[in-house]
């Protein structure tokens, strides 16, 4: 285990473009090496060290364009309502200007704290060709190659379609988004799509191991390989190849217009896509709009050494999953059980209303003081002990009978992580679920 | 020449769609009408007055219809899969209602490569029918896409799609109308790549000024014949703004001489996730090769599958129909249970196509009635019709229709 993470730290001085090489021949040491943050129980050992100062959490923000500065702000607020050890350090990027000097800023912080959280930076049509795509300068000079986007059916959204459950496996940093392009003869204009094997292999790679963790028993590439047979085609070869390791897991594969008219038909079929980068591009937006819309799909985009979250709020880090958690449940019952929507989804809720939501949801339940008191007949009471920054303590709760509000009955401190875990201990409502609700027992 | 022209304007004027048509040529275009034959691709209003320049791109020499004794020849390539299944219907229906077209049966597919002569025939015939033909992936790359070949030596430049929601089929959305206009002939699919380097493929995608602006002007030139209001442009032009910004130069400046038009643009990703949301708000769009692929896949299953929208590629010379999504339909094949619907209704357009109106309304007619009154419906739209049953169906529904031969 020192070896791995004395190598990675290794890594980490040696250019990203390199390590696409040296981690195919490291993996045969690890199961899963070659990983990131993202990673779960497996490879916790294997993470380099976090940029984590008095168990405080850096990571970079860049609020970016449109409502991304809004949204993340309320991020912020979130984050900091629920006591969430993450300090954001917020990087302005201007994509009015020419200079590549902002985005350069952007790429030094996040190399600098391994994580980031950002916003869409947009891309001005009329500026000079020359003028890269700022979203896209980031992820390929990070060498963030894998974009992963998970499409899932939320409960309290009415969309068209129902159960979809489709995990996106997106290339990101070739094909079509080279940005390689010349008029050599003029009017004539010629766009180049690359397609390497090194790169075909290490999103291969990532997907069937991503699948394998998740439980996931089918992967399906996505590609036009009866047009494109050379570059698509190696794409399908180093996926069939890598499939061939992956005994336990069906591997198969659709052409992307196919594919986008099943997508329209019958999502359910599909369970774990891989592509190259435009079909990635285009199919994680049919998805999105599928389940409901861009405002709930989150989107992460994964490199050898650095992450960078986008859309929505994300933390895999082992400490702050009770934080994550917490927090998505607490979207999860706005959205579901208190159903209060944005417009997208047909609601009249603001953004700060739902924020507002969000906040009061974790408050009663998560993250919070309680005090109860003494145990009355009647009052069911569930014992637990759970780990509080790595301290055992003895957490007891009473479960009030329907109607009372917790925070008058509770008498003793107690810090409740999430709504789950409260059902489950109780034992109220055997299948957890229309037991409590905005902060009362029903 | 003339008195043959003049025979084809009558029939032009006497075209039941149902509109009135304002013959307001200017004398000096109908001068250049006469002198030089206009048969614009699509039938319906006259040519704009416009500029000397457009009316000379305009006016270009169309070969008179291969139509011997008043009976038309089309070219038929059955292809793979359901395609021959579908063609021999076509055949039997067009034989039941007595529609004066013969078809020269050219066998292109998988196990016969006959693609010189079918392109022979297309030029002799100037139509065609035309099934998917199957690419083998695991032929050399020198191997061409049949399809593909098809289109770009007769250079079927405009891929044309109504993908329309039909009444008597369910589905998600309803109210859907939209026309894609797709770029055929270059864009991603000009099959040129390479490996210098092994293990780095470079797929080049061509995008020219001439061909958007001629994508761009067939574009516009539609919306305004078939009355539509506005025209969408899909693009992914922050990414390639050379390529991609070209194609969105041209169609701007084309949009400028038909100020009545609304135009706009959408990024290729936004597009589709607003087709799912809400399909209703598109009208016309036009758009690159891959793009339309693509979108015009994911309108199909907006509207209810594959075996339902029918497809048009139109060059300056030539017209090719086929169903809207080139599907071979391999895995159904001679099973019965493919959806004729697509072919059937691509035939229509055929018809239309060479101005035998009249037989396209009823055939249409009694496809529509076949599908929302007798509500057969086949496999692919949750019915358990055979394929046979549905055009056994449409051949009665033609013959309800009462006895209307001749007369045109």
């Amino acid at each position: 285990m020192a070896a791995h993470s004395s190598l990675l730290s290794v890594f980490k001085i040696i250019n990203p473009r390199w390590n696409g090489r040296i981690g195919n021949t490291v993996k045969v040491f690890g199961t899963t090496f070659t990983s990131h943050r993202n990673k779960t129980s497996l490879t916790r050992e294997n993470i380099p060290p976090p940029a984590k100062y008095g168990g405080r959490h850096t990571v970079t923000l860049i609020p970016g364009d449109g409502i991304g500065p809004e949204l993340l702000s309320h991020v912020k607020e979130v984050f900091r309502f629920s006591c969430v050890p993450v300090d954001f350090e917020v990087v302005q990027v201007n994509s009015a200007m020419e200079g590549e000097d902002d985005i350069m800023n952007a790429i030094t912080a996040i190399r600098r704290n391994g994580v980031a959280l950002k916003g869409n930076i947009e891309t001005k049509h009329t500026l000079p060709p020359s003028v890269k795509s700022r979203n896209n300068v980031l992820r390929t000079t990070l060498d963030l190659y894998a974009n992963v986007m998970h499409c899932q059916s939320l409960p309290g959204v009415q969309t068209r379609h129902q159960n979809i459950d489709i995990m996106i496996i997106r290339e990101n940093t070739e094909g079509e988004y080279s940005s390689l392009e010349h008029e050599s003869v003029s009017g004539v204009v010629e766009s180049l799509k690359i397609i390497t094997r090194n790169n075909s292999l290490r999103i291969a790679d990532y997907a069937f191991r991503l699948a394998r963790e998740k439980g996931r028993r089918r992967v399906t590439a996505v590609h036009k390989a009866n047009i494109m047979k050379l570059g698509d085609g190696l794409f399908l070869q180093c996926c069939k190849e890598v499939a061939s390791g992956y005994p336990d897991i069906t591997f198969d594969s659709m052409i992307v217009d196919n594919t986008t008219m099943q997508l329209v038909s019958k999502p359910q079929q599909f369970d774990v896509m891989v592509m190259p980068n435009l079909y990635g591009n285009v199919v994680s937006n049919v998805c999105a709009g599928l389940v409901g819309g861009p405002g709930l799909v989150p989107g992460a985009n994964y490199g050898q050494d650095y992450a960078v979250f986008e859309t929505a709020y994300k933390e895999h880090r082992k400490e702050l999953y009770e934080h994550a958690s917490s927090i998505r449940n607490a979207v999860s019952i706005t959205m579901n059980e208190t159903r209060l929507h944005t417009a997208d989804l047909g609601g009249q809720g603001t953004t700060s209303e739902v924020v507002q939501s969000i906040m009061r949801v974790i408050q009663t339940t998560c993250c919070s003081h309680w005090t109860c008191p003494r145990p009355t007949p009647g009052i069911l009471t569930c014992q637990r002990s759970s780990g509080v920054n790595s301290a055992q303590t003895t957490v007891t709760f009473n479960c009030a009978s329907p109607g009372v509000s917790l925070a008058s009955a509770a008498s003793r401190k107690v810090w409740i992580y999430s709504v789950c875990q409260i059902k489950e201990l109780c034992g109220v409502n055997p299948d957890g679920r229309n037991c409590w609700s905005q902060g009362r027992w029903t | 020449m003339s008195p043959g022209k003049t025979i084809d304007l009558h029939l032009f004027l006497c075209c039941d769609c149902g509109r009135k048509l304002q013959v307001s040529l200017s004398p000096s275009c109908l001068f250049v009408f006469f002198d030089i034959p206009v048969v614009p691709p699509l039938f319906g209003s006259p040519l704009p007055p416009s500029t000397q320049t457009r009316l000379y791109s305009l006016c270009v020499l169309q070969p008179p219809p291969a139509k011997y004794g008043g009976r038309h020849t089309v070219t038929l390539i059955p292809g793979d899969g359901i395609g021959p299944e579908l063609s021999g219907y076509v055949q039997e229906l067009f034989r039941f209602c007595c529609v004066p077209v013969d078809f020269e049966v050219v066998n292109v597919d998988s196990a016969e490569d006959d693609i010189t002569n079918a392109i022979m025939a297309i030029r002799r015939n100037g139509v065609a029918l035309k099934g998917n033909i199957e690419t083998n992936h695991n032929l050399p790359s020198s191997y061409k896409s049949r399809n593909n070949l098809l289109r770009t030596t007769l250079d079927l430049y405009a891929n044309v799609i109504h993908c329309q929601s039909l009444p008597g089929v369910r589905t998600r959305h309803s109210n859907v109308d939209i026309l894609i206009i797709r770029e055929n002939t270059e864009g991603e699919y000009s099959s040129l790549e390479h490996e210098n380097v092994p293990g780095v493929v470079e797929c080049l995608k061509i995008i020219t000024r001439s061909k958007s602006l001629r994508i761009a002007d067939y574009a516009f030139k539609t919306a305004r014949e078939k009355g539509r209001s506005r025209v969408t442009a899909v693009h992914k032009a922050n990414i390639m703004k050379l390529g991609d910004g070209l194609f969105l130069e041209c169609c701007r400046e084309v949009a400028s001489g038909y100020p009545e038009i609304t135009f706009d643009s959408m990024i290729v990703d936004n597009t589709t996730m607003q087709l799912v949301s809400r399909p209703q708000q598109f009208d016309v769009m036009v758009m690159p090769n891959l793009y339309g692929n693509v979108v015009s896949n994911v309108c199909a299953g907006l509207v209810g599958g594959p075996g339902l929208v029918p497809g048009a590629n139109y060059g300056k010379d030539y017209a090719v129909f086929e169903t809207g999504t080139r599907n071979t339909g391999k895995s159904i094949a001679n099973c019965n249970k493919a959806n004729p619907t697509a072919m059937l209704l691509a035939s229509c357009l055929l018809l239309d196509h060479v101005k035998l109106h009249a037989y396209a309304q009823i055939i249409r007619g009694a496809i529509l009635s076949t599908l929302s009154e007798a509500q057969l419906h086949t496999a692919d739209l949750g019915g358990h019709s055979s394929t046979s049953d549905v055009v056994q169906s449409i051949m009665d529904a033609v013959q309800s229709a009462g006895p209307r031969t001749l007369s045109m």
